[in-house]
């Protein structure tokens, strides 16, 4: 098969309460806890999207990602053909613990539906497919360590075979309030070619 | 009625992370669902969840869920009757 080039068209990096937007840093502060970062984001930059505040922080994280990256390109009015293609190490597992708790005592069992919906790690996908009214490719899968040349290839795959005009790629890892969000996108088009390598320099910065 | 009304504006407001609205934003005949709050599926079993913890009501019939959540005014109706806490 016939390969053509492909480029990593931008990056958003979100962690310590900072965001860098194509090595731009955009926002930061000094708020405890992220999901208090998450909301000043959510009001300064006027997502007005009341959805964001029932999400989860891994669905969070990657919803900011998503936005920063998607809203410059997606066009409302035709079908975006945009894969996604995410990964991370502790999957839903921040979730998982505060669902946990709320089912331990038989005394107080209420499992709460809302935190339940959130016990997957790719409703993240749903959820960003749902504000940018994806119908699209999407993957998540877990790795120990961020793998810089599985994404390299699995991007490149729905390319190639026409899967996907565009993949929005992240790395989202979230668990007991230590988190990382690395975000790029692979296109026909960009200065930094997508190699595993770019990725890697792109994720290290 | 009135202060289980507040109360009621209160929980709903923070059980299902309303973030973007206040209690003086509720109306008592507001629908909660469709044009009214804009809840949605997951919100009305967090809404059943709330009637069981705070009021010790166990709504075995969900569909019995559409007249009693159809508005703030509805539940306290629903809730004042059949409260057993």
């Amino acid at each position: 098969m016939l390969e053509n080039k492909t480029y990593i068209h931008s990056t958003c990096v979100i962690q310590k309460n900072k965001i860098v937007l194509n090595g731009e840093s955009i926002f930061s502060n000094e708020i405890e806890g992220f999901n208090d970062f998450a909301k000043k984001f959510y009001q300064e930059f006027e997502i007005a999207y009341p959805k964001f505040f029932k999400m989860d922080s891994l669905s969070k994280l990657a919803f900011i990602g998503a936005e920063l990256l998607l809203k410059p390109i997606i066009d409302p009015l035709k079908e975006n053909n945009i894969g996604l293609l995410f990964a991370n190490k502790s999957s839903s597992l921040d979730t998982d613990v505060k669902y946990q708790e709320s089912i331990s005592e038989s005394e107080s069992y209420f499992p709460s539906p809302a935190v339940f919906v959130y016990t997957l790690p790719n409703i993240c996908l749903g959820e960003i497919s749902i504000k940018h009214q994806l119908k699209s490719e999407n993957s998540f899968f877990i790795f120990d360590t961020f793998n810089s040349s599985f994404m390299e290839n699995y991007a490149n795959v729905l390319l190639n075979i026409k899967k996907a005009d565009k993949v929005l790629c992240g790395w989202v890892e979230y668990f007991n309030e230590e988190y990382k969000g690395f975000f790029y996108l692979v296109s026909d088009e960009g200065e930094i070619e997508h190699t595993k390598n770019n990725i890697e320099i792109e994720f290290n910065k | 009625m009135e202060a289980l009304k507040q109360e009621l504006k209160e929980k709903i407001i923070e059980v299902l992370n309303l973030e973007d609205i206040n209690v003086a934003d509720i109306n008592d005949n507001d629908p909660l669902f469709g044009d009214g709050l804009g809840l949605d599926s997951i919100d009305a079993l967090e809404l059943i969840v709330l009637l069981d913890k705070e009021y010790g009501i166990k709504l075995l019939d969900p569909k019995l869920g559409k007249t009693i959540f159809e508005s703030i005014e509805t539940m306290a109706a629903y809730i004042t009757e059949h409260r057993t806490k």
